[in-house]
């Protein structure tokens, strides 16, 4: 496994809006947040879909957004966090 | 037998017959019939073997994630290694880790409380939890846990003062989450038994605390 990002480093959702099966909830998308742990490395759901094999083996993080930055209106206090599963091409630096 | 026959739903509590959940044959339901006969036919599994997997998955439940709360409730060593490897911590603790999925096990703390949802469908952490509720399923759970996690709490009874942070977790992709809950004051005497009796299934997945 060679993951692109380090535990703790800032990413961006990428934006896109890709016909198919996708595991990147909408509402985070275009979003940034810190890298909360490397999850190991998984076959693509969105290649297994389809029934294809899911190689390349996509790396898996779990990074988290503050609240704050999600929703606009959020009405919690400044630590509330939300933490998503997603997958390294959905990432950018 | 006379009693059979003679039922009319006129005793003491009237109500109309309630249609049966099975007798409709949809697309998907053909689609499993014909695919587990056929497996059956030609000899893939048997009959046997398709039923005591269903019962397996059906033995599976919110007793199992209370067995590996009240360890690491007692065993802060254990608590460790459950908090760093959550499918070897369960495996440690005697539940069977049968799925592909890994487990990660989150802790409350009287700073931090966790909530677990799945917005895209419905990822349950099944191996310690079992089947999921319902409402877990359902759209307005899925949408609003994660945009006004505290208003739902607050729905389920649970109000969080502000100094206590929620950390929402979204199962989307290969992980499940159980929520580590505080163990309850005054419960220092219990035994490790005693203390998965107190433990909730909905407190497990952070929509109360003990």
């Amino acid at each position: 496994m060679n993951p692109r990002f380090a535990v703790g480093s800032l990413v961006s959702v990428k934006r896109g809006n890709p016909p198919g099966h996708i595991r990147t909830p909408w509402y985070i998308r275009g979003k940034a947040g810190v890298i909360e742990r490397i999850c190991g490395e998984f076959r693509n759901p969105e290649e297994l879909a389809y029934g294809r094999n899911g190689e390349p083996k996509q790396v898996l993080y779990r990074v988290r957004f503050a609240q704050k930055d999600v929703w606009p209106g959020y009405a919690g206090p400044a630590g509330d966090t939300i933490d998503v599963e997603l997958y390294e091409h959905w990432l950018e630096a | 037998m006379m009693d059979a026959i003679n039922h009319t739903h006129e005793g003491p509590d009237p109500h109309k017959p309630r249609p049966d959940h099975d007798d409709t044959m949809t697309h998907h339901k053909m689609l499993e019939i014909a695919v587990r006969e056929l497996l059956i036919e030609k000899g893939v599994l048997t009959a046997d073997e398709i039923r005591e997997a269903i019962e397996r998955m059906d033995a599976r439940g919110p007793h199992l994630g209370a067995k590996v709360v009240a360890k690491a409730w007692v065993d802060p060593a254990f608590k460790a290694r459950l908090l760093k490897d959550g499918s070897a911590g369960a495996e440690e603790a005697g539940v069977q880790m049968d799925q592909p999925t890994r487990l990660i096990v989150v802790e409350n703390t009287p700073e931090v409380h966790n909530l677990v949802v799945c917005t895209l469908c419905s990822c349950y952490p099944r191996m310690v939890l079992g089947i999921p509720p319902d409402w877990y399923k359902s759209r307005a759970y899925r949408s609003r846990a994660v945009s006004e996690p505290r208003a739902v709490l607050e729905e389920f009874g649970t109000k969080l003062p502000d100094s206590v942070a929620v950390r929402v977790h979204d199962s989307t992709a290969d992980m499940r989450y159980l929520v580590l809950p505080m163990r309850p004051t005054g419960t220092e005497g219990l035994s490790e038994d005693q203390l998965a009796q107190l433990v909730t299934r909905d407190s497990m997945i952070g929509v109360t605390t003990l």
